[in-house]
């Protein structure tokens, strides 16, 4: 396959990923994730009494607080919060821990790219630590389109600043069940196929739209199956590395 | 309103239609799902009645008025002469400022998906940014766009942007000269005929807009997708997707922030036709707006 990033990976190559869980001492759960040289750290506190305002006390909340890893949050990293409860709203279930608040602080050490992928992801394996009741796990990915039409997984910084557009997907996970394959399935559709949620940048055409999916689908299989290896371990050990 | 095999069914069917819509939300609207109608009689893919007035504040160099059903966005854009920066020194500068103030719903809730309104427009490629330039190095336009919701009734998103992309199609860029100083003046219309120097940008008044982004925001809900939804829907069917083509029917956006539904790629293409039909109506109502303001 022809190679024509810096970084010498193929088109559909992923950073080698790391998973570290339970590196703070005093939160209920935490983690790192780091996918090359992106690497942020999550860290769960809660639930705790009370929900905030305007928020539904019949449910659990969930507040993300982002920390850049340089100065002020601004209008960005408002997005990002926002974008980020959205979607780890949908994967917990809400109703077991009525009118409380769950905080979710999510610490940028270093970006490389692929910066909301890497956190998101990094939120799940931390809000596995913490044990908190969720549906299934949400694995995001970051797949951007070069100018001459080629769709790059998992961009570095500079490749993120060159290219004309990128979308961040987030997929739920592949379960592993006992029940026959057929009943995961609704309407003919394949659970991990469904987007939880889809951020783009740039203009690209409804193809280079699909193509982006098709590419993400394997890599976000993939991921799942290094988290689902990775949380069997004990916590506190640091992971394997995932090439 | 006859129940279905749920605890509620007994208590239903001697309800009043008002009284079983503020207790039973979800089922008053499944119900009407299943009959392919929606409360407001619309069909599950159409959008609501649309209405455009340009120029509706006239201290601001452009201007638009922009109503999704009972959704209303005011656009305003102020244009200042600013330096431009040493990065990019024939280019000027777009601001996008979103208010959602405490008149338009009962409650603000900071932090909208419509706070991502700067984001797309700017991505989109709509505006060539070195069409704000005057003087390159010394002098470009800086382009205030405020948008305020006046009320807010759903779809946000899709309005704010439609008001955005009438503002900028309504833009008057005012006529400024370079003085002795060297510096930019405007033009005002009284002193017009004895300034002595020459206008810059006597032919430059309008912005070339290269393709208009229009946005559509569905439901989906069950198998079902509701195109452009009220606020009553968006409470309580809460997984939205934001569509955002351009008049040539590329992707500028697709936007889903989680959300209890999945959206497969069957989905996704259903919600994408919607789209490029809507993209249709609306380039129909701004091309129209834009005639009616020609006309005046």
């Amino acid at each position: 396959m022809e190679v024509d990033r810096a970084d010498g990976r193929a088109p559909n190559q992923r950073r080698p990923v790391a998973c570290t869980r339970g590196i703070l001492h005093r939160a209920h759960g935490s983690a790192s994730w780091a996918q090359g040289d992106t690497k942020v750290i999550a860290a769960v506190y809660g639930p705790k009494a009370g929900t905030r305002k305007n928020e539904n006390p019949e449910k659990a909340c969930i507040e993300i607080i982002w920390k850049p890893k340089t100065g002020q949050s601004g209008k960005p990293e408002r997005e990002y919060e926002m974008v980020m409860k959205k979607t780890l709203q949908s994967i917990c279930l809400l109703n077991v821990h009525p009118n409380t608040t769950t905080s979710i602080v999510i610490q940028v050490v270093n970006d490389d790219g692929a910066l909301l992928p890497c956190a998101i992801n990094a939120a799940c394996a931390a809000l596995v630590d913490a044990g908190t009741p969720l549906k299934h796990l949400a694995i995001a990915i970051c797949c951007c389109m070069s100018e001459n039409g080629q769709i790059l997984l998992d961009p570095s910084k500079i490749e993120e600043q060159k290219v004309k557009s990128f979308v961040y997907l987030v997929f739920p996970n592949s379960i592993a069940s006992v029940l026959p394959e057929g009943s995961l399935k609704s309407e003919g559709e394949i659970m991990e196929h469904g987007i939880l949620t889809s951020v783009t940048h740039g203009v690209m055409t409804v193809d280079d739209y699909f193509s982006c999916l098709k590419l993400g689908r394997p890599a976000a299989a993939e991921l799942s199956d290094f988290i689902r290896n990775n949380l069997k371990l004990k916590p506190g050990n640091d992971s394997s590395k995932a090439a | 309103m006859v129940g279905s095999a749920n605890g509620a069914t007994d208590l239903s069917s001697e309800m009043e239609v008002d009284a079983f819509r503020r207790l039973f939300p979800l089922r008053f609207h499944e119900r009407h799902l299943l009959e392919s109608v929606r409360p407001d009689a619309r069909s599950l893919g159409k959008a609501r009645e649309t209405s455009l007035a340009l120029g509706a504040v006239a201290s601001a160099d452009g201007s638009a008025l922009a109503k999704i059903g009972c959704t209303t966005m005011l656009a305003a854009i102020k244009m200042e002469v600013m330096t431009p920066s040493k990065e990019a020194p024939d280019e000027g500068c777009v601001a996008i400022d979103f208010h959602m103030p405490p008149i338009c719903s009962p409650i603000v809730r900071p932090g909208r998906p419509a706070e991502a309104a700067p984001v797309v427009s700017k991505h989109s490629g709509m505006i060539d940014l070195k069409e704000l330039s005057l003087v390159s190095g010394k002098a470009a336009w800086m382009a205030y766009l405020d948008i305020y919701c006046l009320d807010a009734d759903g779809a946000l998103f899709d309005a704010a942007l439609l008001a955005a992309a009438a503002a900028f199609s309504h833009l008057q860029i005012p006529v400024v000269s370079l003085n002795d100083d060297g510096r930019i003046v405007v033009v005002s219309k009284e002193n017009g005929e004895k300034a002595k120097n020459k206008p810059v940008n006597e032919e430059k008044r309008k912005l070339k807009l290269r393709s208009i982004p229009f946005a559509l925001t569905c439901i989906l809900h069950k198998n079902y997708i509701l195109a452009d939804p009220t606020a009553e829907e968006e409470s309580i069917m809460d997984t939205l997707i934001t569509i955002v083509l351009d008049t040539s029917c590329q992707l500028v956006s697709l936007y889903k922030p989680g959300g209890p539904a999945l959206a497969y790629e069957s989905v996704l293409q259903d919600c994408i036709a919607l789209s490029r039909q809507r993209v249709k109506e609306l380039q129909k109502i701004l091309n129209e707006a834009i005639l009616d303001m020609d006309v005046d």
